[in-house]
């Protein structure tokens, strides 16, 4: 039943902070935040010891003339990406705390509800209910952006809205025909993960539904060439929409990669493993390049999530134990870096209210702590040893190298590509002659823990790594086991 | 169990700099950032005087990091001869070269963040040569890339600083992507990134001259040329002087440049079982060493004609490495930590009291205005000329004549030939900056804490070469026995060393008379005058046109590819899929145009064609 109340706790937060904002819109932020507390303890509340393969599991019978069941389980990969969601969303609700000011009720429903989808599509193990859940996610998101973005939102929101529901269409055919077929072989109508699992495909189906899946969770990872709603998206969203975008809606492409696409189809996916890496490899230096060769601050960031992301689809495809815990490790540390990143950026947009770093420079002085943490994260955006985004991705290019030498050579260049944007960013931004005269404040002691947190975690995540990755282990066998048992 | 702290010190000492976030006061600052090196320093010389007085095994003391599928690197630090003259040196001059920054950046208004870089600089150097784990040591190899970026752009206002800086960090970076790939290769191929065990694994797995060994070897010697500034990717470090004195002399001596060397004999053994690349790190170190040479000769920028000498005097240690003299490199790696710290910090008190003048012909005449510096400039001028018996860099610098001598006439004709543009370069420095008529009078005193760090080195860039005088003269190899237990000791010198010995000598002798001709109003120097002297002079000034040529064959290409694909190409393609789309609307709701006679036309030229189709089909 934990599993039921992880999804509710912030569809009921959410409604409740809509409801209580006619008296305050301070009572709405503290009722969100409340309610993601309560996430975070629920999930790490104590636990009756594993049992099986999940860590906990709900299976109750939903429409079961349709085959549909409310079937929910969490392993360690789940569990640590619904850790990041709870730990990122209080992070998004403080980072909004002064920027959101008008209809910051519907605002905190709207991202709650948004929180609410990513953790059921980390639980979700009916495909029918992994694609409510993956609908759900987007519409409040679309809300978030069109309502309280900046310039050109209705642009980047209609982009989003067409690019994700484009790749949502082809993953609900690519469930409906998988479900048929497995109709057509026992008889019985089921959307059920496990079940599903064996089913027995022609080569050529199983890569047509293959690149079905794939489609649709590479345009939210974002691979190359999908990536182009990101940019728009991730610079016209608030702050906190960019962080739950960034932080924990592209992850959601990666775990649908390794939750359904290995397992269900993994003859399809060796086949199709060196064009996917090759899609990797190239968005990691594409990425990489373009971030370098943006002028507007928050693009910038928004491509170095492509670069990093690049190497999320790489080490999937590499599959073995080291590439993937680095992927997970990847996206853990992306999820703290990037999204540290994006909230310094509002920070900054709402003091200069600018984006284009032309027209900053030399804050260094006037800013000292806010400067020190950009740096602090652009160099662990760089892949500094020592802080986690670089166990990510040298785990991943270490798991790479033994299957492709090539890709992970390759690969390397991005650590050229990636010290190019991020030290631009500091240069621009920190250095140089100062350009606003009266220097606007520094961050407020709320940033400040925050971003205290997100630099623990990183240095955490670089130094000793070790309770991560046990807890990621199993679920990272399950995936290989699954896909075994075909 | 001591050994530890001696890193750990000095990150000590930035983190409580780092956290303070300047609201220490300076005093404060002050006893932090010197102390925690000059502790370190003083632990490294307890730990070091156990480690002589014992049997010198290695002694090893390791933490876990991470266990993941048989991949387990560990933070692990290695004592053992080598690394042990590495923390010596590392923590000495570091120390002194604190001591002295304390009082030279005392009127900075960054003096936290100075210290706690300098701090952070100190300890990452000393994980890479502490680390017993490649990639432990890669934490330590991008630490001081980190902290070289962040202190040569330490005067960050001005934005030619910040591109030093980063110029600096991404061409080193270009190195270390391919170090990276030799991490990964190793560890693929032997199974393991602790050195011993990799290194051992190496000499039993891979034959001699393997493809494996080969890569191996030529990818890690990417990464040594990237840090220690060695052909092709040495143009960082001349512009590497944009940040304060003490930092080159921190880049310089005792981090940083030397992390190459190290890295290349720490795991000699890949080497030694890559025939060609051995060669190749030969043959880089003389190129960059002449080159470097020549590009020292012509320079104006007293800072910069110590940049150049440094690129050269590392060159001189990848000779040394290329014909496996593996201790007469980490020997001149000492005594060149010495001598430049000192030729740098001197050089630091003559800009300092000079109004910031770099320019060699803007100053002269200090000999008598500044006997501090002149003194001790000299000291490491002569120590860098390799003056017979007398300074440290000679004893070093014949061991590695003498080595590359051996293995070939054209190595140790070169490196002779070196030595001779060496002595003039630094001399001709000598005698414009000290020599001649005064021109401005300095301003402000000399205080103790820049003083004693000057006297100390002066007195180091004498003697630190009596640990091994030549044989020639009757002396006991000491300090390449002592390496030997951990790297193989070149084959005996004996013979040959005693020409190569007397012809350095004069040579270097040779050299300051050249430089006296040169820098004085003699008909020599006027002889220089002619055009194309000029023009080659111009060349080398620019440091042979690498700038240049990366610039305009890989910089700007670069750049205008990305203007070009500002706006993303592949966001173009959609941007024209939806304008097709929109085209196709727009054409469709012509037809709905609310007029009966289209309509009725329309029904009836579709039934037609319907008709048509089912006669005919």
């Amino acid at each position: 039943m934990i599993l039921l109340w992880l999804i509710l706790v912030p569809l009921i937060g959410g409604i409740l902070a809509w409801i209580a904002s006619r008296s305050g819109s301070a009572l709405a932020r503290w009722i969100s935040l409340a309610a993601l507390a309560g996430e975070l303890l629920l999930l790490l509340l104590p636990r009756p010891a594993p049992y099986g393969r999940w860590l906990a599991e709900l299976d109750l019978p939903w429409a079961p003339e349709l085959g549909i069941r409310l079937h929910l389980a969490m392993d360690g990969l789940s569990f640590v990406l619904i850790l990041l969601t709870a730990v990122l969303g209080i992070f998004s609700v403080i980072a909004s705390w002064s920027e959101i000011t008008e209809r910051v009720g519907f605002f905190h429903f709207n991202l709650m509800w948004t929180l609410a989808g990513v953790v059921g599509v980390f639980l979700a193990l009916d495909l029918l209910l992994f694609f409510f859940f993956w609908e759900l996610m987007l519409i409040p998101m679309y809300f978030l952006i069109v309502v309280w973005g900046h310039e050109r939102r209705i642009y980047a929101a209609i982009k989003f809205f067409l690019f994700t529901q484009g790749g949502g269409l082809v993953l609900l055919i690519a469930i409906l025909t998988l479900s048929i077929l497995f109709m057509r072989q026992t008889g019985t109508v089921s959307f059920d993960y496990m079940a599903l699992l064996k089913i027995r495909l022609p080569p050529s189906t199983a890569t047509l539904l293959m690149l079905g899946f794939f489609i649709a969770f590479a345009v939210k990872l974002p691979a190359i060439p999908f990536h182009s709603w990101l940019p728009d998206a991730h610079t016209e969203a608030p702050t906190a929409g960019s962080v739950v975008l960034a932080g924990l809606l592209l992850k959601t492409g990666a775990y649908g990669l390794l939750r359904f696409v290995l397992p269900l189809f993994p003859e399809a996916s060796i086949h199709f493993a060196p064009i996917a890496m090759a899609l990797g490899v190239t968005g990691i230096i594409y990425g990489a390049v373009l971030a370098f060769a943006q002028t507007d601050l928050k693009r910038l960031v928004a491509y170095s999530s492509i670069s990093h992301l690049g190497f999320v689809l790489l080490g999937i495809y590499a599959w073995n134990s080291l590439a993937l815990q680095g992927v997970v490790m990847q996206m853990l540390a992306h999820g703290l870096s990037t999204g540290g990143l994006f909230i310094l950026v509002g920070a900054l947009q709402e003091r200069l209210h600018t984006r284009e770093m032309g027209r900053m420079g030399g804050l260094w002085a006037g800013m000292p702590r806010l400067a020190a943490i950009a740096m602090f994260l652009a160099i662990a955006s760089l892949g500094l040893p020592g802080l986690g985004d670089f166990i990510g991705e040298f785990l991943v290019l270490l798991g790479t190298y033994r299957i492709a030498p090539g890709f992970a050579a390759a690969a390397a260049a991005g650590l050229v590509a990636s010290a190019l944007y991020a030290l631009l960013l500091i240069q621009q931004v920190f250095h140089g002659p100062p350009h606003a005269a009266p220097a606007p404040p520094d961050l407020a002691p709320r940033h400040m823990l925050v971003m205290g947190l997100l630099m623990a975690g990183l240095v955490w995540f670089g130094l000793a790594p070790q309770p991560v990755l046990d807890t990621v282990a199993p679920g990272l066998d399950n995936v290989t086991a699954f896909a075994r048992q075909r | 169990m001591l050994l530890p702290l001696v890193p750990a010190l000095p990150l000590l000492g930035f983190l409580i700099l780092f956290i303070s976030g300047g609201r220490m006061p300076k005093r404060a600052v002050e006893a932090v950032g010197v102390g925690s090196v000059g502790i370190a320093a003083i632990l490294a010389l307890i730990v070091a005087a156990g480690f002589l007085q014992g049997p010198q095994t290695p002694l090893v003391v390791a933490w876990p990091w991470l266990t993941l599928a048989g991949f387990t690197p560990q933070f692990g630090v290695r004592l053992d001869s080598l690394s042990l003259v590495m923390m010596l040196v590392v923590t000495f001059v570091g120390f002194l070269i604190h001591l002295y920054s304390a009082e030279y950046m005392e009127a900075d208004e960054g003096y936290n963040r100075f210290f706690a870089s300098m701090n952070l600089f100190v300890a990452a150097m000393l994980v890479l040569v502490l680390a017993d784990n490649l990639l432990f040591l890669y934490v330590g190899w991008e630490g001081v890339g980190l902290c070289s970026y962040l202190l040569i752009g330490f005067w960050y206002p001005n934005p030619a600083n910040g591109l030093a800086a980063r110029k600096a960090f991404i061409v080193t970076r270009v190195g270390d992507a391919l170090m990276t790939v030799g991490l990964l290769l190793i560890y693929t191929r032997l199974g393991s990134l602790d050195i011993q065990t990799a290194m051992g694994r190496a000499a039993q797995q891979w034959p001699q001259g393997s493809v494996a060994a080969v890569a191996a070897a030529a990818l890690l010697l990417g990464g040594a040329v990237g840090k220690s500034a060695q052909l092709p990717l040495q143009t960082w470090l001349p512009d590497a002087m944009a940040g304060p004195t003490p930092v080159s002399a921190l880049i310089h001596a005792a981090t940083m440049v030397t992390a190459g060397v190290y890295l290349i004999a720490r795991t000699h053994v890949l080497y030694d079982l890559a025939p060609p690349v051995k060669e190749a790190v030969a043959v880089i170190g003389t190129a960059t060493l002449l080159l470097a040479s020549f590009s020292a000769l012509n320079q104006r920028d007293l800072k910069r004609i110590l940049a150049y000498s440094t690129i050269s005097q590392i060159g001189y240690m990848f000779l040394a490495l290329g014909v496996g003299a593996w201790a007469a490199a980490i020997f001149h790696l000492m005594t060149h930590a010495f001598f430049k710290a000192l030729l740098f910090l001197s050089a630091g008190v003559v800009i300092h009291r000079m109004d910031e003048e770099q320019d060699i012909f803007r100053l002269g005449g200090l000999r008598r205005q500044m006997p501090l510096a002149f003194w001790t400039f000299l000291i490491g001028s002569a120590s860098l000329a390799a003056l017979p018996l007398v300074t440290a860099g000679f004893y070093s610098k014949d061991l590695i004549v003498a080595a590359a001598w051996q293995d070939s006439p054209w190595l140790g004709a070169a490196a002779l030939l070196g030595a001779f543009l060496t002595a003039v370069y630094i001399f001709r420095a000598v005698f414009i900056v000290f020599g001649g008529p005064p021109r401005h009078e300095p301003h402000g005193p000399t205080g103790r804490r820049v003083a004693v760090p000057l006297l100390l080195l002066s007195v180091l860039a004498v003697t630190g070469g009596f640990v091994q005088p030549p044989s020639a003269l009757g002396g006991a190899p000491l300090f390449t026995d002592f390496l030997g237990k951990t790297l193989p000791s070149a084959p005996a010198t004996a013979e040959a060393a005693d020409g190569v010995t007397l012809a350095s000598g004069l040579i270097a002798l040779a050299g300051i008379g050249v430089a006296y001709l040169i820098a004085g109003r003699h008909w020599f120097a006027g002889a220089l005058q002619i055009p194309p002297a000029r023009l080659l002079e111009r060349w080398w000034a620019a440091g042979w046109g690498f700038d240049f040529v990366y610039d305009r064959l890989l910089v700007r290409p670069f750049l205008r590819l990305l203007w070009w694909n500002r706006r993303d190409f592949i966001d173009g393609v959609y941007t024209a899929l939806a304008g097709l789309i929109r085209l196709a609307w727009r054409l469709l709701s012509i037809s709905e145009n609310g007029r009966l006679r289209w309509y009725a036309a329309g029904i009836a030229a579709g039934s037609i064609v319907a008709l048509a189709l089912s006669v005919f089909a």
